[in-house]
């Protein structure tokens, strides 16, 4: 704790030994800015997805279909044996059959709103709604091919694992931009801090020949790219975070993508982490490079 | 404090010199001559770890050079105090805190207050203590490096043409100091091809010279 406030608070004769760096110290911050602003949308966008695609999932998951066949004579013994299958089943909520009006409007993309439904042998669907503890799906299915031929349960199991998948895909690249960003912010400056201790190397050898130690002169760069790092990142962060506000809603996917609950860390963390990385990054190349001269 | 045994050094494969023997005895005071590209500087170098000898050994205060790593080089250069030939600072700090430079990279910045202020008035440099060393005349800088030097009080002080580009009583005044230094217990090493220089210290102090020629380091008088 104490070498993290030291870090942030440094030492002001210490930090005045290398010049100020101009352009380069502007940049990095730019950068650094830059990556946080896209590090947060991309972040936003895959646990947004997370989020949505886990909804669906959990509602597909309490649903099921059940598909009673479409004869106009046996429709009505059908049903009453659908529902007393049903109800008796363990982990089955509620069990109803859907309208004459709610199977139209199921049809009217399709067969627009004016289908003779009455002269039509549409099959009867029944809504099943699971307990939180599902039932059988297999065992259901079973029965009700036994009592009612024809009749299909569909579980919705085809519809929730490719959205599963893609979802499931969909993270894995939102979690692989962040790393790809992060090794870029490590990238970037490692460049400019070893360009800044290039650009220095006639200020390095008087300190080192005033009998300045490697850490000595390391933490000069160290505490000014890890600074830079972090304010670039801060700023980055309150940007992307205000376009998340601003982003159309139309009721849509874009209604969804920001941050919830614990997801609220990230962008907390993130100049932090962007802090961390400058650290590491610049000591690494401050070493480096110092090992190189005399 | 500094001594080199049997030491050898060339560059790109031609020997500057071999097998060269020197010991810097405490409170000793001497000189270095020879001619242009004799090595002076180079040999300087060696005695404060900036460069390390290809064969035989340097030891600074009794430790070998080569055994030490680059916190144990930072060190014992706190221990020496150079005047390089170029002076060279950090021209974007002033002259007083180039001048504390040592001890700020020491973190001893709490010393430099009173410390300083006694030294730039002894180097006399008191009034140009705020400006930026382009600012600075030759032989001012050659005082600016002369107490940046001495600021950490070394017990070896070494300087490489410390009169190179200072007129005749500019370099009096500055060899008066280092006579003053080594009066104090210091050791001094001084690089110079100024003969004259050398002769008009004389009476003020008992300073061997040593010639660096050829690759060979000879004793020019026990005694001046």
């Amino acid at each position: 704790m104490k070498a993290l406030l030291d870090l942030i608070v440094g030492d002001p004769q210490a930090d005045r030994v290398v010049p100020p760096t101009g352009i380069t110290a502007r940049l990095t911050v730019f950068v650094s800015a830059v990556m946080a602003f896209l590090a947060i949308i991309a972040l936003a966008l895959s646990l947004s997805t997370g989020r949505v695609a886990d909804r669906w999932a959990d509602e597909l998951a309490q649903a099921a279909t059940l598909r009673l066949p479409a004869d106009p004579e046996l429709a009505s013994s059908h049903l009453i044996k659908a529902l007393e299958v049903l109800e008796t089943t363990p982990g089955v909520a509620s069990a109803r059959a859907l309208s004459d009006e709610e199977q139209q409007e199921l049809l009217a993309p399709w067969f627009g709103d004016d289908l003779p439904l009455e002269t039509l042998p549409i099959p009867q669907l029944v809504e099943i709604i699971a307990e939180d503890v599902s039932y059988d799906v297999e065992g259901l299915r079973a029965r009700l091919s036994a009592e009612i031929p024809g009749a299909v349960l569909d579980d919705h199991a085809n519809w929730r694992d490719p959205l599963l998948a893609a979802a499931g895909r969909v993270r894995l690249i939102g979690w692989f931009v962040i790393l790809l960003i992060g090794a870029s912010v490590a990238a970037m400056i490692t460049l400019a801090a070893h360009a800044s201790l290039a650009a220095n190397a006639q200020v390095i050898r008087v300190l080192r020949l005033v009998g300045a130690r490697d850490v000595y002169i390391a933490r000069a760069f160290v505490r000014r790219y890890t600074l830079r790092a972090g304010l670039g990142a801060i700023a980055g962060v309150v940007l992307g975070l205000i376009v998340l506000q601003v982003l159309p809603d139309g009721g849509g996917f874009f209604a969804e993508v920001g941050f919830e609950g614990a997801g609220w860390i990230w962008p907390v963390v993130m100049p932090l982490l962007a802090a961390i990385t400058g650290f590491f990054a610049t000591r690494a190349a401050a070493f480096a490079r110092l090992r190189e001269q005399t | 404090m500094i001594e080199l045994d049997n030491v050898s050094y060339g560059h790109n494969g031609s020997a500057l010199f071999s097998q060269l023997s020197l010991t810097l005895a405490p409170g000793s005071f001497q000189f270095l001559t020879g001619p242009s590209g004799a090595g002076k500087t180079t040999l300087l170098r060696l005695c404060y770890a900036d460069l390390q000898a290809q064969r035989g050994k340097v030891r600074l205060f009794g430790q070998d050079a080569t055994t030490l790593d680059r916190d144990g080089v930072a060190m014992a250069r706190r221990r020496i105090g150079v005047v390089h030939q170029d002076c060279q600072f950090l021209d974007h700090l002033s002259v007083a805190e180039n001048i504390a430079l040592p001890l700020t990279v020491a973190d001893r910045v709490s010393e430099a207050a009173g410390n300083l202020k006694e030294l730039l008035a002894w180097v006399g440099l008191g009034a140009q203590s705020g400006r930026l060393p382009p600012e600075l005349s030759g032989g001012e800088r050659q005082r600016a490096a002369l107490a940046r030097a001495v600021i950490m009080s070394p017990e070896v002080i070494i300087a490489d043409e410390p009169t190179g580009n200072v007129d005749w009583e500019m370099s009096q005044r500055l060899l008066g100091l280092l006579v003053e230094l080594n009066r104090m217990g210091k050791t001094v090493l001084i690089a110079t091809h100024d003969l004259t220089m050398i002769r008009s210290l004389k009476s003020d102090v008992d300073a061997r010279v040593l010639r660096l020629k050829d690759g060979q380091l000879t004793t020019a008088g026990a005694v001046l």
